[in-house]
């Protein structure tokens, strides 16, 4: 009767053990990825920061394609405006999109392109791209690693219990990383 | 692969850290032996040189990373002054997830670049001008991603001590046995003391004697060729673009001028590739600190 109790007493205390343990390295792994989200923010939040600068570098060189600025502008102030993951993500492709015609069509003028600020400026812009683009696949590692740490077994199960939940990650494809474009889905 | 493999790595490095550490302090005690004998206590040297290692192992950790900055020429650099090399290591710190370590800048035409710290909370990543010059984006984020594979893996810390424990034992006995043979000489007229001479000199030549093969092995173990292969394995990984390393690789390899000026032997395992002029034979690729070059292109180009 003893050893019976002995028994079962341990394998509680090891089975509380291990729920405590799974449990702290869940939370650690989800503080994680909500900081690798947060990084993502920091760098859209930069690059639209960085718009009205450029704006103001381009307007006296540019004569004849003004629409592409007020396009940037637009699509700057869609992005500002919006809420939530789905519709930022949308905003900030578009604002990608409009950035990638005001660089073409800046092709055309050498004396912008020579301009101190603007090569100033567009090194920042792609060095903030390059940057979006690494956030997100640091968020996308971290996702992974969240849902394999609770969808491997015997993990799945106490895992349901306490309500963890998948993570969706971003997709992007590969081939797209060298791009300029950022795609969220 | 080679990510679920990181925290092995990291435990790895901790644990030849401190193995690093013992073997420096036995060997600077086993040094304190010979000395002690010289002036007749042998404990007292022990304990005397036990503690100036400590010190020193201590010191080697928190100011080893300045103390090689220092050594090899290299210059602290701001984000105003290179915002290129900045916004590159920025970037690929953030797809590591660790902090942005500190950039440093050797002014030297060689192609080369290393990094350096006691964790990625204080490491910093340095590469020379030459480099920044010849290679394009890609290519700088394959040589930085190499690096910082090196920072998040602990490598630095491990790679940081070895340099600096190397360097001042090799200091140690080097001095050492030029003041043997300087003392030697000018005892040798007191004959008195011949006998007791004839001791230490035993003493301090079998110390040598043991010296020299212990830290061979050490640099090897510090330098172990396959951390190279991890690190740019880990660093495509960061990039999720091999070529990018390869071609700048393949740069490297064909730099008519690699020897950068400042390193030495002490340092050279820390760069990228070797900051020597090539040299071939068996004897130079048995004692080589880095794997050829090639093998690690074609690695990098089977990814």
């Amino acid at each position: 009767m003893a050893l019976w109790l002995t028994i079962l007493i341990i394998v509680l205390v090891v089975l509380v053990l291990f729920v405590i343990l799974l449990y702290n390295s869940v939370i650690r792994l989800n503080n994680q990825v909500k900081n690798s989200w947060a990084q993502i923010d920091v760098q859209l939040k930069r690059r639209a920061d960085l718009i009205p600068n450029l704006i103001e570098t381009v307007k006296g060189y540019v004569k004849h394609e003004k629409g592409v600025l007020t396009e940037v502008t637009k699509a700057r102030t869609a992005f500002l405006n919006a809420k939530g993951v789905n519709a930022k993500a949308k905003a900030s492709n578009m604002l990608s999109g409009t950035l990638k015609s005001l660089f073409a069509v800046s092709e055309n003028y050498p004396q912008l392109k020579a301009n101190e600020n603007f090569m100033q400026l567009q090194e920042e812009l792609s060095g903030t791209e390059n940057k979006i683009a690494y956030s997100r696949q640091h968020y996308n590692d971290m996702v992974m690693e969240f849902n394999t740490k609770i969808q491997v077994f015997p993990n799945n199960m106490i895992a349901n219990m306490l309500n963890f939940k998948s993570k969706e990650s971003f997709e992007a494809p590969a081939a797209d990383r060298k791009n300029v474009k950022v795609k969220f889905d | 692969m080679a990510k679920a493999n990181i925290y092995d790595q990291v435990r790895n490095n901790k644990i030849k850290s401190w193995l690093l550490f013992f073997i420096f302090i036995i060997l600077i005690s086993a040094l304190g032996v010979a000395f002690g004998f010289y002036l007749g206590s042998p404990i007292g040297g022990t304990i005397i040189a036990a503690m100036i290692a400590i010190i020193y192992g201590l010191i080697a950790y928190y100011s080893g990373a300045s103390m090689i900055l220092k050594m090899t020429g290299a210059k602290p650099v701001t984000k105003r002054e290179f915002p290129y090399l900045y916004n590159t290591v920025e970037g690929l710190a953030i797809a590591a997830g660790i902090p942005t370590p500190q950039c440093y800048v050797i002014d030297d035409s060689a192609l080369n670049a290393f990094a350096t710290g006691r964790d990625p909370k204080h490491a910093a990543v340095t590469v020379t001008t030459g480099l920044l010059k010849v290679m394009n984006r890609q290519e700088l984020e394959g040589v930085i991603a190499h690096e910082m594979s090196h920072i998040k893996n602990l490598d630095i810390r491990m790679m940081m001590l070895a340099a600096v424990m190397v360097g001042v034992v090799t200091l140690i006995s080097d001095f050492m046995l030029r003041s043997f043979l300087w003392g030697g000489h000018g005892k040798s007229s007191n004959r008195k003391d011949s006998g007791q001479l004839g001791l230490i000199l035993i003493v301090v030549a079998l110390v040598l004697a043991i010296l020299a093969p212990i830290v061979a092995q050490l640099i090897k173990l510090a330098i172990s060729r396959k951390r190279e292969f991890l690190a740019d394995a880990n660093g495509a990984l960061l990039t999720r673009y091999p070529p990018g390393l390869a071609s700048a690789l393949e740069k490297i390899k064909k730099d008519p001028d690699p020897l950068v000026d400042k390193a030495n032997k002490a340092t050279a395992h820390l760069f990228i590739s070797t900051p020597f002029r090539k040299t071939k034979g068996l004897m130079a690729r048995a004692f080589s600190t880095h794997p050829d070059i090639n093998e690690r292109i074609r690695r990098l180009k089977g990814m």
